[in-house]
């Protein structure tokens, strides 16, 4: 049922009112006012407070189950981080409000931009791009001024590893420019010799993962820095896999100019059923110059440090701002908050655990007689298993693995992503899952694979004990259905 | 070791499974050269208990005693229940919907959420939402260029009244596509678009007219002609709206002979904290016919295997993980959180509830202004009608006398002197429903001393 099929006309919340003490419409023109009311739902305040519950229960998430979900990093979000973020004076500050009144937040921010170019190994740190999609445009978009500036305009191409997240190239285009693909050899790093062959005078940079999204570590990280450096382009670090070496190795250190970080995953800020996001970027010395504004500035006084706004009348060469305020600010907050409950000790751990967490898997599976993508390589923070053999011989494909999982009660891993492994799953633990849960999951991978042998429709037909079974998506695309198109309440 | 739940057994079986010594040993891929030393900069971790200390102090000191900024993040009441029900975790640490048939209560909110702020703006169809305000705007602008049949115009014209900060973002955002906006100065008198000047713009190809309803001063646009003029340039109407404000007002979708074709707006007034500036939610409704080319997630109801009613996200073809790119925007998050508050927000205050909000808002911007008006040298800097927000025009500098009301712990406004200097002397006050009678009258009384001072 929607909230609004169990509403009734004339029925409402009446404590959210404010009493109204002004006589209505004011100054407001007849010509400029709303005739007829939106049609918003009628219902009590129990009412919405038990729709909304009873839809929540209808959700996987953290905090009910195990969540593997490749290359999204869903590890456990501490409460006490979300507690802080919601202390009243963070809460109501305004975006706006004078640095008087500011003290207190910039602080948190001034701290989490250093900890950030700690942990990247890059210059200077802005917070503000809100996802790490726009954090990717922000730096290509970083990129792209660089070159202008040099007066470098024919480059007009970005180089990107077919493993690639859809982001990228999305992105590229963004930006204005062209995207070259570069293949993945078959020990999942980048080939070399496509990359030679790519790489040149229209060149105006790289994206990569590293760890890849392949789930291994590009082993040839500096000679794919140089080449791409010898021909005048910049590299990009895509940070959705960051969490499998914090602590282990710096993106700035493997020479690259300018990265994202997905705070939402690797710092452990909620994802709230698909955002909100943030997106900090790390530049070095050649992308200091044009980092999105504003980033937070200490100045020493006679009174003590004082934190304020630096915008682009100190930073004349900055892309600019990306959004209307400084971006998540709540979420920055979340952020620094886990990094101080980590600590450094904690965070070389983060990348140590979750390491050791896919690779306990992976064996384990392998022994159990499913296909690692790579076998001959180390897992990172995350691996691959295809089904394209189960596919072939027994008719069931990754994807009715994924479902069935569900079934067993825990969230599928990524599906079918990347694109160049044919029926895969990719699997991330996270460093906060326990041996009890991960074997838990491994021993129902397993028995969903007898499964398969024996009853396939076990899979092909799940799953079977959630609230709805398969949806017909060919259905919700073509017969179009996207608002409620009904009066909003029964009427009397 | 926060948050890591391994003991010292569960560390060794795993690794004799591995079949490797240590943990170290997991890195071996990685070159010896690469591998980092100890973080200098980041401290040593600290207890839940001593976090809360500290930034319990920190919060306190960002806190002030009344507050009248607005300039597009504002202050309302949030219902207890709207956050209880976000912070579910549930809600809050679930991620995007691919698994639909474990998302059924995020897909079915979204649902509920793109009909309600349809309806809200009279709009056909609306996405799941965008970042924020202002690059909602930008999303649409980028939008209506792919959208607009009748031009291949790559130039957008925006009346100058919309907040700067959306402007500049837009130009920002939009820039490297070789797309360009062209401003229309705002009325000196009216601090709203004049009809007259727009004629200047007649026969020239534009794809598309941004409106800002209310505008950055709080004036309300003549939104109908606005919208047939476009209309009869063969450009598509943005609206960029408050949506509180429409609860009050005349909605986008019936603006004119044929309604905007997009509408976005900041989410942020429909039960989201003004938390330093986000996260927030840009939302985005359009014409059903332009709804292939709305970037970000859409949600459509369907059915399953049995007949049974189901939510699911759809027309992923324009998306960036299965388009690449050719997809209409990199965007590959909502801000589904913050689409749970509004949603919640909006059905437990309902039509009377929100239009109650309004008329509050309004009539005690109203409230506010007439009192002001009595103080020497105060004036009402532009003539348009307005919402909940107003222009006032001060004997002095702005920035002098709203740092005198802030050491009454009073933040005044906005500094218009920081969009322009012609505006050196005027600041920008928003009243909403959270402020009553004595609140006003002590704005009132600080200013008056700040004017006078």
């Amino acid at each position: 049922m929607l909230i609004y099929e169990i509403g009734a006309s004339g029925r409402s919340a009446r404590a959210q009112y404010p009493v109204t003490q002004y006589p209505a419409a004011g100054e407001i023109p007849e010509a400029l006012r709303r005739k007829v009311p939106a049609g918003l739902p009628e219902v009590s305040e129990l009412q919405v407070v038990r729709h909304y519950t009873n839809l929540s229960q209808k959700n996987f998430a953290i905090d009910t189950q195990f969540y593997p979900l490749g290359s999204c990093t869903m590890k456990y979000n501490p409460r006490g981080a979300h507690k802080v973020a919601g202390l009243a004076g963070f809460l109501n500050r305004h975006p706006l409000a004078p640095e008087q009144f500011s003290q207190g937040f910039l602080s948190c921010l001034f701290e989490l931009q250093e900890y950030l170019k700690d942990v990247t190994g890059m210059r200077a740190v802005s917070l503000t791009p809100m996802a790490g999609a726009q954090g990717e445009f922000a730096g290509v978009a970083m990129i792209r001024a660089y070159h202008e500036k040099n007066g470098d305009t024919q480059r007009t191409e970005i180089l990107i590893p077919t493993a690639a997240h859809g982001t990228n190239p999305a992105t590229a285009v963004m930006c204005g420019y062209q995207v070259r693909e570069v293949a993945v050899g078959k020990d999942g790093d980048v080939d070399i010799e496509a990359l030679r062959a790519a790489v040149g005078p229209q060149t105006a940079g790289l994206m990569m993962t590293n760890p890849s999204t392949c789930g291994v570590f590009e082993r040839k990280i500096q000679e794919i820095a140089d080449l791409v450096h010898e021909a005048g382009g910049l590299l990009y670090y895509d940070g959705a896999n960051l969490n499998a070496i914090l602590g282990k190795v710096k993106p700035g250190d493997m020479g690259f100019d300018v990265l994202h970080m997905n705070l939402h995953k690797t710092f452990a800020t909620p994802h709230g059923g698909g955002g909100p996001g943030s997106g900090p970027v790390g530049v070095g010395p050649r992308l200091e110059p044009f980092v999105p504004t504003p980033i937070v500035g200490k100045r020493q006084t006679a009174d003590g440090d004082v934190y304020y706004w630096r915008d682009k009348t100190e930073i004349p060469d900055s892309i600019g701002n990306l959004s209307a305020f400084m971006g998540n600010a709540g979420i920055l907050i979340r952020a620094y908050a886990y990094a101080r409950l980590l600590g450094k000790e904690g965070m070389n751990r983060v990348g140590e655990y979750a390491t050791l967490n896919a690779n306990y898997m992976a064996r384990r599976l392998e022994q159990a007689g499913f296909k690692l993508a790579y076998p001959e390589r180390r897992a990172t923070h995350e691996f691959i298993i295809t089904m394209s053999r189960e596919a072939k011989e027994l008719g069931v494909n990754a994807m009715d693995f994924a479902k069935r999982l569900l079934d067993y009660g825990y969230h599928a891993p990524t599906t079918y992503f990347p694109l160049l492994i044919p029926e895969c799953l990719l699997i991330e633990p996270t460093e906060t899952e326990s041996k009890e849960e991960l074997d838990g999951f491994c021993d129902a991978l397993i028995s969903i694979l007898a499964e398969a042998r024996e009853t396939p429709e076990l899979l092909t037909n799940a799953p079977v004990t959630l609230p709805v079974k398969r949806l017909d998506d060919v259905k919700a695309a073509r017969d179009l259905d996207l608002v409620w198109k009904q009066s909003s309440s029964r009427t009397i | 070791m926060p948050f890591v739940p391994h003991t010292a057994d569960d560390e060794q079986q795993m690794l004799a499974t591995i079949g490797v010594s240590s943990i170290e040993a997991l890195f071996d891929e990685i070159p010896k050269a690469l591998r980092s030393g100890v973080l200098k900069q980041t401290p040593t971790g600290i207890s839940e208990m001593d976090l809360l200390r500290l930034m319990g102090e920190r919060a306190k000191q960002d806190q002030v005693r009344l507050s009248f900024l607005g300039a597009g993040a504002y202050h309302h009441h949030i219902p207890s229940a709207v956050w209880d029900l976000v912070g579910r975790g549930e809600f809050m640490t679930a991620y995007t919907p691919y698994q639909a048939e474990a998302s059924q209560g995020t897909l079915q909110l979204i649902y509920e959420f793109q009909t309600m702020i349809s309806r809200l703006t009279a709009m056909e169809v609306a996405n799941a939402s965008v970042y924020e305000g202002a690059s909602a705007m930008a999303e649409a602008i980028l939008m209506a260029v792919r959208a607009n049949r009748k031009s291949k115009s790559h130039r957008i014209l925006c009346a100058g009244s919309v907040h700067p900060n959306y402007l500049s973002a837009c130009r920002n955002i939009v820039r490297n596509q070789n797309l360009h906006i062209d401003v229309v100065d705002t009325g000196d008198q009216s601090g709203t678009l004049d009809m007259a000047q727009m004629a200047v713009y007649e026969g020239q190809d534009y794809a598309a007219l941004v409106v800002p309803y209310p505008n950055f001063f709080g004036a309300l646009e003549d939104v109908d002609a606005l919208t047939d003029w476009a209309a009869a340039q063969g450009m598509l109407v943005i609206a960029v709206v408050n949506p509180v404000a429409l609860a009050l007002l005349k909605p986008p979708g019936e603006w004119g002979a044929q309604g905007a074709d997009i509408v976005v707006g900041e989410g942020q007034p429909l039960g989201v904290p003004l938390s330093s500036g986000g996260p927030y939610l840009g939302f985005m409704c359009c014409k059903q016919a332009l709804v292939r080319q709305m970037p970000g997630r859409i949600i459509g109801r369907t059915n399953d295997l049995d007949g049974k009613t189901g939510f699911t996200l759809t027309l992923q073809a324009r998306e960036q993980h299965i388009r690449r790119a050719k997809a209409t925007s990199n965007i590959c998050t909502n801000q589904g959180l913050l689409v749970t508050a509004a949603t919640i927000h909006m059905s437990l205050l309902g039509d009377q509830g929100l239009y109650a909000v309004a008329c509050d808002c309004h009539g005690g911007m109203m409230n506010l202004l007439n009192k002001a008006l009595g103080i020497p040298g105060v004036s009402r800097r532009f003539s348009a009608a307005v919402f909940h927000e107003v222009v006032l025009r001060l004997p002095k500098p702005a920035a002098a006398v709203l740092a005198t009301m802030a050491g009454d712990g009073i933040l005044g406004g906005y500094d218009l002197g920081l969009v322009s200097p012609a505006l050196a002397d005027c600041m920008l006050t928003n009243v909403t429903e959270t402020k009553n009678e004595a609140d006003i009258d002590a704005f009132v009384s600080s200013l008056r001393r700040a004017c006078e001072g």
